[in-house]
């Protein structure tokens, strides 16, 4: 009989052993990566120009996308509860509940997503295509290190960017949800704005800017993991792109379910 | 074009002698979990000497340049660089020792995103403090030197196959360094592209007292890099027969399962190749 070739025709026991053994693996070298990272934020050699250039490509390039999602789903949240409202004769308060929901949770969420799905994906393409051409071992060959020249400017990139894309997103939908009042709704301009600065606290707009910082450094360690992991070709950098969506964009939920608790804790 | 001034310790300059061994192997080992890789290879390069290594795929070749350039660590072994212990030192430790290796990937593996001179010139722009303008005469001196000075703007993927391997050459030499090594440098070229490829690597040792290892199973390449030398005549650079004794100078080591299976001269290798099955079936077939 022809000897198991994959992890699937193994030994159960020896199939979840595999599993188990590379999942720790994985958790072991994402930590390692990211320590890695934390410390050459704050050592030189620290490439400056690559930090800007990084900056735009995710700030700036990412604007489009963000401000879209948002200015749609704070539409479709004005529509909904415009919907739900009326049943309690209630309409004027839609600003509310779309300000409340933007800013505490689908801002920071939705942006997180699309930066997992953007950033994330592009992360994990470019640097898989450099491990897997050798780009990143010659870059070590000619004394740079990876970690400072590619990682730090990424990880950095999302990092601060990604509060800055929330709160235009949560702008973005605030107006959504604004036209859709005034025009579908026919609730007055100033009704609605006022609605949606009532029901707003300081902790809530805290809330929304401290939650992005968690979700950006996850999308842009998780991009850079999954890149520097990269084996087998093209067909390999095509996985890490998927992988690195994929595990971004759970870990955006998953974060976000972790640190909201602890953020209610504090603030509130 | 001068050499990097020699920064080792005196006593280590002393020890080894201005001819002495550049490079060092002894008894190193190295496994990929099952599949051992290479199985306590030793050998020494001399300052200015060339070693080839001649292998099928898999065997090890690839392997002993990246752990020269410590991006490998061996299982066991000691590795010596220029004076140093590379096997013991940390990534950044290896970044002083990188100041003195060239290395040419396989493909050449460019940065694709950026020009032929940021390419060429990468580790003076990013990690000296030497002025912009002297990084861009470096280049231009450098592409001139391998023939592509026209191509400094262009990028990686305007070129050809010859001139992406002979630009990672240029990359590989800009910084002046004293060891150059070439991992597969001219897998893939057609024989008058690959002659190019071969007579930058002779003049590099020849002209400039490089000490190259060359990895590679393009047997033509091989012998064409270890029996002819430079000469320089004027302002013309000019690719001759090697006489015997600089012949000499360039080793082959044939590496088997991991295992060196022949280490010699260019004439001992013909000469091994009568009664070594595996050599004259492995000279023939290439």
């Amino acid at each position: 009989m022809a000897a198991p070739e994959n992890a699937a025709e193994r030994a159960p026991e020896s199939a979840i052993e595999h599993w188990l053994k590379a999942a720790v693996l994985e958790v072991q070298e994402y930590t390692r990566l990211t320590m890695a990272a934390i410390r050459a934020c704050f050592s030189r050699p620290f490439y400056f120009r690559d930090v800007l250039e990084q900056f735009e490509a995710i700030g700036i390039g990412s604007l489009t996308v963000v401000l879209l999602t948002g200015f749609f789903t704070g539409a479709a949240l004005g529509l909904q509860s415009g919907m739900t409202l009326d049943q309690f004769g209630a309409r004027s308060f839609v600003g509310r509940l779309v300000s409340a929901s933007m800013i505490k949770e689908l801002g920071p969420v939705l942006t997180g997503l699309m930066l997992a799905g953007r950033v994330g994906s592009g992360i994990a393409a470019e640097l898989g295509s450099m491990m897997v051409t050798d780009q990143i071992n010659a870059l070590r060959a000619l004394g740079t290190d990876p970690i400072r020249k590619l990682v730090v400017p990424r990880v950095l990139a999302c990092f601060l960017m990604a509060p800055v894309l929330t709160v235009m997103s949560d702008a973005s939908g605030l107006i959504g949800g604004w036209a859709i009042a005034v025009t579908n709704l026919n609730i007055g301009s100033g009704v609605y704005w006022q609605s949606v600065t009532e029901a707003l606290y300081l902790g809530d707009a805290w809330m929304g800017i401290i939650k992005p910082f968690f979700l950006g450094f996850v999308i842009g360690t998780i991009g850079c993991h999954v890149g520097l992991r990269t084996r087998g070709g093209t067909q390999g950098v095509g996985r890490a792109t998927t992988n690195a969506v994929v595990v971004a964009s759970v870990a955006v939920i998953a974060v976000d379910f972790f640190v909201t608790p602890l953020l209610i804790e504090l603030l509130y | 074009m001068a050499l990097q001034p020699d920064t080792r310790p005196a006593d280590v300059i002393e020890a080894l002698g201005p001819d002495g061994p550049i490079v060092m192997f002894d008894k190193v080992s190295l496994a990929f979990d099952e599949k051992v890789v290479l199985r306590e290879v030793s050998f020494t390069l001399l300052t200015g000497h060339t070693k080839i290594f001649l292998g099928a795929s898999g065997s090890g070749k690839s392997t002993i340049l990246k752990l020269l350039v410590g991006l490998l660590k061996p299982d066991s072994g000691i590795i010596w660089v220029n004076g140093k212990r590379v096997d013991l030192m940390s990534e950044v430790e290896l970044m002083k020792v990188r100041d003195d290796l060239g290395m040419v990937f396989q493909e050449g593996a460019l940065f694709d995103s950026l020009t032929v001179a940021e390419n060429v010139g990468y580790k003076l722009y990013e990690e000296t403090d030497m002025p912009l303008a002297e990084v861009r005469a470096r280049v231009e001196e450098v592409l001139g030197f391998i023939g592509l000075a026209e191509f400094i703007d262009r990028m990686p993927s305007e070129l050809s196959g010859g001139q992406r391997r002979r630009v990672a050459i240029a990359r590989a030499m800009c910084f002046k360094p004293r060891i150059l090594l070439y991992d597969e440098a001219t897998t893939g070229l057609d024989p008058i592209t690959a002659d190019t490829v071969d007579d930058e690597i002779i003049k590099l040792r020849d002209l400039e007292n490089v000490s190259s290892i060359v990895v590679t199973h393009q047997l033509r390449d091989a012998f064409r890099v270890a029996t002819h030398e430079a000469v320089r005549s004027g302002n013309d650079v000019t690719i001759v027969p090697a006489d015997p004794e600089k012949a000499e100078e360039a080793e082959f080591i044939m590496l088997k399962d991991g295992r060196i299976a022949f280490e010699g001269h260019a004439a001992e290798i013909r000469e091994a190749a009568r009664t070594d099955p595996y050599l004259r079936a492995f000279l023939s077939s290439h």
